[in-house]
């Protein structure tokens, strides 16, 4: 959630405790639900069931400070207490450790509207679910200061992931890195064919670490350029949503698939075989997309 | 004019990647020569790059399996290619576990090397990652700016002491000063200084020998009547220096430097398989 902004927004719910986070632009959110069985205790407040829960956010840092050293935290702490003190302005976090020491943190907080990005997972066109080691995998060969990939469907179902060049970008002068998946490297794989979305690396990359460490699969979908994509990981306890931006194709007719620089038209073949050439030949893509879909709303 | 070449040795893949990273340390461009039997990595002394220059020279045959190279004409059956050899780098690193790498020119909307990186993967089918490399084809008329260039006339040539010795003493020294005095005797010492307004450092090395070079027509020989013990010097940026001993990932087999005092420090460093050169003149 720190890679996403710098405010944690903290919402009890029936259904479990709700921590989201969204980004400056808007172009980004997450939310983790957790529900009331992670917890050895949970007690959502509200005096009846008129009373609307109590939502408040604070400082990433503040709240991430607490749990500063993850291997210390392991060998030393029995118990962690979260309150929520309206009136007092402040949420509390107790560290419960060994040898009778307790360690009790006062976080000032901000009341706050709820936070809630606008998207329907059943409304996507396509749908992707891998385990994360597989994208995590994938990802690698991205620099890390790779700001956007373009998630694509190819024939024969492979999904690829490009390094997206901006246009301003000279492509003369930009490498341009491409890979293939095959379709059974997915645990399922629903999509509409010839679609391609280009999102965020960053942000993702912070979902697949914490995917990857939980060992869960991950789902991907989405839907035409523009629309968000949105990333799920479902556990018995804990149900999680990343929502991201997408880049919206902005002249769809005049631009062919060749914009990134990488032709996936077929090629005239030369004396020399070769199983790559004609893998590539084999390629084409179809056009996408159609006029300005409206950008995601949060 | 064509280009393909193929590795599935992973052993291959990786010293070849291992030479690309020290090449690209040195060079944020560079020219590579393909010929027939051989790879070139070329870097002409240009204002631009600081006056350093260097020459990188390797067998084909060594580290690929398949290569086939149709220069731009039958007496000129070369290729020299301009590009960036950080963005090789960068794609060799996505082939520490490869099945094959493929690499080939292709010129679809410009000029690239392709290099495509076959993977295993626990699907049926092996994953695949291409990268195109955007290059530059260097026209025939400019073939002469990229010549070997020959070994200067020097005052001394000296074996070099460890790489690794050699490297954390100029680490050290880099945060003192930026410019580093390299000098050397055809009695095999050899001194490392540098100066500034606070402090004075100088590494002594000793018993490091001398190359004998085969006197062609008697210019080498000259160093019969010199003095054996008189140093040459020459100061240079410390910066490239350093450059030149981080990015050796193996030790070479050979490494020594050439001084013509005051004017340029020639380095040459050889491995079994690849030779490098390296010029770095000497500040004003």
């Amino acid at each position: 959630l720190s890679r996403i902004g710098d405010e944690l927004y903290l919402e009890p719910t029936e259904s479990g405790l709700s921590l989201r986070a969204v980004n400056s632009s808007r172009s980004a959110f997450a939310s983790f639900l957790f529900a009331p069985l992670f917890f050895q205790l949970y007690e959502p407040g509200g005096a009846g069931p008129d009373t609307e829960l109590f939502r408040c956010k604070v400082h990433m840092k503040s709240f991430l400070g607490v749990f500063r050293s993850l291997p210390s935290l392991e060998k030393s702490v029995g118990k962690c207490l979260i309150l929520l003190k309206p009136r007092a302005s402040r949420l509390v976090l107790q560290l419960h450790c060994k040898y009778g020491v307790t360690k009790t943190h006062n976080l000032a907080f901000q009341e706050c509207e709820r936070l809630q990005a606008v998207f329907d997972t059943q409304s996507c066109a396509s749908r992707l679910c891998a385990p994360a080691r597989v994208l995590a995998e994938a990802v690698v060969h991205f620099p890390l200061t790779l700001a956007e990939v373009t998630l694509g469907t190819g024939p024969g179902g492979k999904i690829s992931l490009r390094n997206y060049v901006e246009d301003e970008a000279e492509p003369s002068k930009t490498m341009v890195t491409e890979l293939w998946l095959a379709e059974d490297e997915f645990q399922s794989v629903a999509v509409a064919p010839g679609s391609h979305i280009t999102f965020c690396l960053k942000e993702f990359r912070g979902l697949l670490g914490f995917a990857e460490a939980s060992n869960l699969p991950l789902t991907i979908h989405f839907d035409e350029p523009g629309r968000p994509v949105v990333f799920t990981l479902d556990d018995t306890v804990l149900e999680v949503h990343l929502v991201l931006a997408t880049l919206s194709d902005l002249n769809s007719n005049s631009q062919s698939p060749s914009t990134n620089g990488v032709s996936h038209l077929p090629v005239p073949s030369d004396d020399f075989a070769d199983d790559l050439e004609s893998y590539m030949a084999a390629m084409e893509t179809s056009e996408g997309g159609s006029g300005g879909p409206p950008s995601p709303t949060f | 004019m064509r280009f393909r070449a193929k590795i599935v040795d992973l052993a291959c893949v990786n010293h070849f990647s291992r030479i690309i990273n020290t090449i690209a340390r040195l060079a944020k461009t560079c020219i590579l020569r393909l010929t027939v039997f051989k790879l070139y990595f070329i870097l002409s002394d240009k204002v631009a790059n600081g006056g350093a220059s260097m020459w990188c020279e390797l067998s084909q045959g060594n580290f690929f399996d398949e290569f086939q190279m149709e220069g731009v004409a039958a007496e000129h059956n070369e290729i020299y290619l301009e590009l960036v050899p950080e963005n090789l780098s960068r794609a060799l690193k996505t082939a520490q576990n490869a099945k094959a790498v493929k690499i080939k020119l292709t010129n679809k909307h410009c000029p690239c090397l392709r290099v495509a990186v076959e993977l295993p993967s626990l699907s049926s089918s092996n994953r695949i990652v291409t990268h195109d490399i955007p290059v530059g084809v260097i026209p025939r008329r400019m073939w002469n700016d990229f010549r070997e260039p020959s070994v200067p006339d020097f005052d001394v040539s000296i074996y070099l002491p460890a790489l690794k010795t050699m490297k954390s003493v100029v680490e050290r020294m880099k945060n003192l000063s930026n410019f580093i005095v390299i000098e050397a005797n055809l009695s095999g010492e050899m001194n490392l200084k540098i100066e500034t307004d606070l402090v004075s450092v100088t590494t002594h090395f000793k018993d490091l020998g001398n190359p004998p070079w085969a006197s062609e027509d008697g210019c080498q020989s000259s160093a019969q009547g010199r003095d054996l013990e008189s140093m040459a010097e020459a100061c240079i940026d410390i910066k490239k220096l350093q450059q030149l001993l981080a990015g050796q990932q193996v030790n070479p087999t050979k490494a020594l430097c050439n001084i013509v005092r005051k004017r340029i420090v020639h380095f040459i460093l050889l491995h079994e398989e690849v030779s490098l050169q390296y010029f770095i003149p000497a500040i004003a």
